[in-house]
């Protein structure tokens, strides 16, 4: 842990060197702003860290750029050890396989069954066949709880079991980290449950996730980290009870008020 | 009333063979269309510049000429310069369906760009190439929300088939002018031809509607 660290940005922090991930002096401009500035981050196998902040703040660029949906103007990605080339385009595809990615508006394939989203990849990407791809994409549904509407279309899902499907799909290509782009953020309240509770599953799993949310209860009691991101740099970030804990003691407290105030939104009780 | 019917169902035969050839250049003009209008389409949507540019030319080309015109220009001009000795069927399907890959092309183009953008994220993310994502994710897409706009180009080409009589090719239109030429028989005949395309145009149009429907995704539908 990175105790005496806490809100001083990503400056002066020790990388590991086994790190799962690790991301150096990301930046990004798009069309003349600064979306990203020199952000540094690292994720352990199995840790589950936590990205909040103002919407604007770029949590959502980051994680695109992460998995190189948007190419970063510059710093390094390092996955497993190993450096990415973002300029070679086999290296890009075969990277973007090892990460699962998981939209705040779910991005199913609609002409395609839950079972067809969690196949297609496994099919045409991994070219495994029919049956073997058929197997996999059922165990990955049984795994969200949706083996029963493996069938239907994403137009007859609800928006919860859609964004578990996604999951699903995601899972099924064996990622090294999945990471989450607000994947509740579009849901009605009462699915909002259903998904957290496979998310929360998956990380019992062990599985390495990072994760951009607003739900300030689920961050709290789950996270490794929180990562609290603002005007496109992580101003602070520690383990959620410290880190709130250290600012409601001190002056600084902006993570503090943020999450107060999402809190208070969320009707949850952050006390 | 009765020497009408009469030459009616005399000429009826020879007017309806005419029929197949009409459509043999409506099959034909179509299948080029789509061949090529659809790889067009993905190059005017996904493309570099340059061959952004060249289908612009095209399509502002072939959009821009009389059908008429591009039927002697290619007919008389091009392929006599080419030296090819095209039958004049040849040269009607070659030059519909040149014109057809045109706006073929802008169906398909609108199809595409009306799909979500989140579709071809979520191919990448999963380790898709972007040609992979094209044919396994967006043209299965895009090819079902083109039905309607397609079968609306159908009905245009059956009706500008007719104008290939010009160039002596023997569909419905030449054979009901030559009879009815011969037997001053011209507002029954013409009438009759009338009747034909527009059945030609009805049963294509069911069969394309049966498609959409066959092929819709169920529980898609933005406007139920």
């Amino acid at each position: 842990m990175r105790r005496g660290h806490k809100g001083l940005g990503t400056q002066g922090i020790r990388m590991h060197n086994n790190a799962l991930l690790r991301v150096d002096g990301l930046s990004k401009e798009l069309g003349g702003q600064h979306i990203l500035k020199d952000v540094s981050l690292e994720l352990g196998k199995g840790d589950l860290k936590v990205l909040i902040g103002p919407s604007g703040g770029g949590k959502s660029t980051l994680l695109q750029c992460i998995n190189l949906l948007i190419f970063p103007d510059s710093g390094s990605i390092i996955l497993g050890g190993r450096e990415i080339s973002f300029r070679r385009k086999k290296d890009v595809l075969a990277f973007r396989q090892q990460i699962g990615m998981i939209f705040q508006d779910f991005n199913l394939f609609d002409h395609l069954t839950a079972l067809g989203n969690v196949q297609i990849a496994l099919r045409k990407v991994k070219k495994l066949s029919t049956s073997e791809a058929r197997k996999r994409a059922e165990r990955e549904l049984e795994r969200v709880g949706l083996l029963s509407m493996a069938h239907l279309y994403p137009a007859e899902l609800s928006g919860g079991q859609k964004q578990r499907v996604s999951i699903a799909r995601a899972l099924a290509m064996d990622p090294l980290l999945l990471l989450l782009d607000e994947p509740t953020s579009a849901l009605d309240p009462e699915l909002i449950g259903e998904v957290l509770a496979v998310i929360r599953d998956l990380g019992r799993q062990n599985i390495t996730m990072l994760m951009a949310t607003h739900q300030m209860g689920f961050a709290r009691t789950l996270a490794k980290e929180i990562l609290f991101m603002e005007q496109g740099r992580i101003v602070e970030q520690g383990i959620p009870s410290e880190l709130l804990e250290a600012q409601r003691l001190s002056g600084r407290s902006r993570t503090l008020d943020f999450c107060s105030k999402i809190s208070e939104i969320y009707g949850e009780d952050l006390a | 009333m009765l020497d009408s019917l009469l030459a009616i169902k005399e000429a009826l035969p020879y007017i309806l063979e005419g029929s197949a050839v009409t459509v043999g250049i409506v099959i034909g003009a179509m299948s080029l269309g789509l061949a090529i209008g659809v790889p067009m389409a993905v190059a005017q949507v996904y493309g570099n510049r340059m061959l952004r540019f060249l289908a612009g030319i095209y399509v502002w080309f072939f959009r821009g000429v009389p059908v008429l015109v591009l039927l002697f220009l290619f007919y008389f001009g091009l392929f006599n310069l080419m030296g090819l000795n095209m039958s004049a069927f040849s040269a009607s399907v070659l030059v519909l369906g040149l014109r057809g890959v045109a706006y073929q092309s802008q169906i398909f183009r609108g199809a595409i760009q009306s799909l979500p953008q989140g579709q071809l994220k979520a191919a990448r993310a999963i380790g898709m190439s972007d040609a992979k994502a094209i044919t396994s994710i967006v043209l299965p897409q895009a090819m079902r929300l083109s039905i309607p706009g397609w079968s609306n180009e159908y009905s245009i080409v059956l009706k500008d088939s007719a104008i290939a009589f010009v160039l002596g090719t023997s569909e419905i239109m030449s054979r009901t002018h030559f009879v009815a030429s011969r037997t001053y028989e011209q507002l029954a005949l013409y009438i009759t031809a009338g009747v034909i395309f527009f059945i030609l145009t009805w049963v294509g149009i069911r069969l394309l509607q049966a498609l959409e429907k066959r092929v819709s995704i169920p529980g898609y539908s933005p406007h139920a």
